[in-house]
């Protein structure tokens, strides 16, 4: 739990540095920017609401043994397919991305596969683009980046094929 | 970044005066009706198999979760939006926007990798920096290096859940991918959409 307080200590500490910087330029700067970062947060908190206590009901039902028993060292580049489609599919925050690649790990599952399958889902979850990135940032800029992410999580997996496991 | 206001003569005033027009936000879109539809079928499922106990249980365990995540949202649009209003339009467009190179992609690279909180932070930042002069090419860089090399997530999620080892390894694989994604995206957006070229 620390290294979550040392996270907050330091976010709270880039506003505070930021927000003086801006309180340097005149206390007009400081409140415009306060009433529209305010703003931001009412409008961003009921997708936020619904995305974090609604995926806790999504992660519940999805199947994970079955997303975990196709991730074989012996997939293959198929197995890669199947690990960023996985990944890109799979809901929740961090914890369930991140249980999945462990339980795939600890099931036998190829390194190349759950490499792509965390860095799939890291990249483009979709529900995190939905949820998440779509709120704060223009659509377009979140569609494009999604898109442009698609092959690195297939590079990602061929390096790793090729450095052997860690 | 304390030595920025020194540097800014003129477009301060500017950043008082502009309207900003990045701001035109539905609350409720299909997106949200189709997570909502999702997460009710979802809850659905949950209670015909564990009852209503299981839905309480999961209920419970998420509000919790989300009065965590409550105030970093707040810091991360704060944030943002003194980003948006200190960092000077010209300079950004110097050093992230279209024409910056590979140094422009190393600098989203290194601000993503360093940039503190979660989502909450990362995306709020992203959005100043595209309203303020970055090109598509650094903004993707920086937000796929916080997502990728960031150490927010990787400190506080993955390396108790996945082990040290597997963690290392993953960010030692993920180092180039930043600067070869924000690279791609330049490479496509200036053949998608070229009569936005700077003139």
């Amino acid at each position: 739990m620390s290294a979550a307080l040392l996270i907050d200590i330091l976010l709270w500490g880039s506003v505070a540095a930021v927000g003086f910087i801006a309180f340097q330029r005149g206390p007009a700067v400081l409140t415009a920017s306060l009433r529209e970062g305010t703003m931001d947060f009412i409008t961003v908190v009921p997708r936020i609401a619904l995305g974090v206590v609604g995926s806790g009901y999504i992660a519940a039902v999805i199947p994970q043994q079955i997303i975990t028993g196709w991730l074989g060292p012996d997939s293959g580049w198929l197995g890669v397919l199947t690990a960023v489609i996985a990944g890109a599919a799979t809901p929740g925050g961090p914890v369930v991305g991140f249980s999945i690649g462990a339980v795939a790990l600890k099931a036998g599952g190829g390194t190349p596969q759950v490499v792509a399958y965390v860095i799939a889902w890291a990249l483009f979850a979709f529900q995190r683009l939905i949820l998440w990135e779509i709120p704060f940032m223009p659509a377009r800029f979140v569609w494009f980046r999604a898109a442009v992410s698609l092959p690195f999580p297939f590079l990602a997996a061929a390096i790793a094929m090729v450095m052997g496991k860690p | 970044m304390s030595e920025l206001p020194l540097k800014d003569p003129a477009p301060a005033g500017d950043a008082e005066s502009e309207p900003r027009q990045r701001r035109a936000r539905k609350p409720v879109g299909w997106s949200v009706i189709t997570i909502g539809v999702l997460v009710a079928v979802s809850a659905t499922l949950v209670y015909r198999r564990d009852g209503i106990a299981g839905v309480l249980e999961i209920l419970t365990h998420d509000l919790w979760l989300f009065g965590g995540i409550l105030p970093r949202v707040l810091a991360g649009c704060l944030l943002g939006a003194f980003i948006a209003e200190i960092l000077p339009h010209e300079k950004v467009s110097r050093s992230l926007g279209p024409s910056s190179g590979l140094k422009g992609l190393l600098i989203g690279t290194a601000f993503g990798a360093i940039l503190p909180g979660g989502p909450f932070t990362a995306y709020p930042v992203a959005s100043a920096l595209l309203a303020v002069g970055a090109d598509f090419g650094a903004t993707i860089a920086m937000v796929v290096s916080w997502t990728l090399i960031g150490y927010g997530r990787a400190v506080a999620w993955e390396l108790p859940i996945m082990g040290t080892d597997f963690v290392l390894w993953r960010i030692v694989i993920s180092l180039p991918l930043p600067i070869l994604a924000g690279a791609l995206g330049r490479f496509v957006y200036v053949r998608m959409y070229p009569a936005r070229e700077p003139s």
